[in-house]
């Protein structure tokens, strides 16, 4: 099965709707609490970055039987220091993101936990696309 | 401990999804920061915040809380009501800081994550 989600600009009101609506589509296609619960973690970390640190994008995501893959791509201003980035604590999010309650610097080390396959494609100017997969076995 | 009890305790007001009379309170985790509720297991747990808005309530479904209790006497809007409700989350809203809040469910045996 395949879905897709926009994620719009600038827009922390609606942002992490595509992740709640994953996690419905889970729940009824019967995947079990614990891995409905890693998936939608790290899914709904890396909505909020494309929201919190680029210009929104857009979101697929395949499940079949075996895995789960999620991609969330975003056009934006890229990450200039991978490294940096995955670093518990790094974080360079704005005073009205922090006030959104993100911005510890914690979602791509939670994200990299709680998947088993992590890639970050990102170029500077251009944008980031995170690809997630979780096995369901 | 039940929802209903919590509340009593903390002077506060029941809003969002109907509170599960059968939900058992065994823990708590206090936090304004988000990412950091996504962290931790929250099975059997309440959370305590001061942050109150969408992302609050789109944090919560994301880790599977059930209960949520908002200090420092911040008013939930209509929004992140409905998003409570769509999500089977109970809202405690108590006007007490989140020290007193977190001091009072302690002394009364609440546990802490770690
Ligand atoms: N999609 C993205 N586009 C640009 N920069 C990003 C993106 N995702 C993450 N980053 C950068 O990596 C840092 C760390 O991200 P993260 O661990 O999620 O923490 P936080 O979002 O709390 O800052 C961010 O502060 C930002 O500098
Ligand atoms: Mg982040």
């Amino acid at each position: 099965m395949h879905y897709t989600f926009d994620i719009e600009r600038g827009n922390f009101t609606d942002a992490g709707q595509a992740s709640s609506s994953v996690k419905r589509t889970l729940k009824q296609l019967g995947v079990d609490p614990a891995n409905i619960k890693r998936t939608v973690v790290a899914l709904f970390e890396a909505e909020i970055n494309a929201v919190a640190h680029a210009y929104g994008g857009k979101i697929d995501v395949d499940i079949d039987g075996e895995k789960i893959v999620m991609v969330v791509a975003d056009e934006g201003p890229g990450i200039p220091n991978l490294d940096l980035a995955m670093q518990e604590g790094w974080s360079t999010a704005s005073a009205k993101v922090r006030e959104m309650g993100y911005g510890a610097g914690m979602g791509l080390p939670n994200i990299k936990k709680n998947t088993d396959d992590l890639k970050i494609d990102t170029k500077v100017g251009v944008g980031t696309t995170v690809t997630m997969t979780v096995y369901l076995t | 401990m039940k929802i209903k009890e919590i509340a009593e305790l903390v002077g506060g007001e029941i809003v969002g999804a109907p509170s599960d009379d059968e939900y058992e309170v065994v823990k708590a985790f206090a936090s304004d920061l988000m990412s950091d509720v996504l962290r931790f297991s929250m099975d059997e747990t309440v959370l305590i915040t001061g942050l109150c808005n969408n992302q609050t309530m789109r944090t919560s479904e994301m880790a599977d809380l059930r209960v949520v209790l908002i200090g420092r006497d911040k008013q939930p809007d209509a929004e992140m009501l409905e998003l409570a409700e769509d999500s089977g989350i109970t809202i405690i809203k108590s006007k007490y800081s989140i020290f007193k809040i977190s001091g009072i469910l302690y002394a009364a045996g609440i546990q802490p994550l770690y």
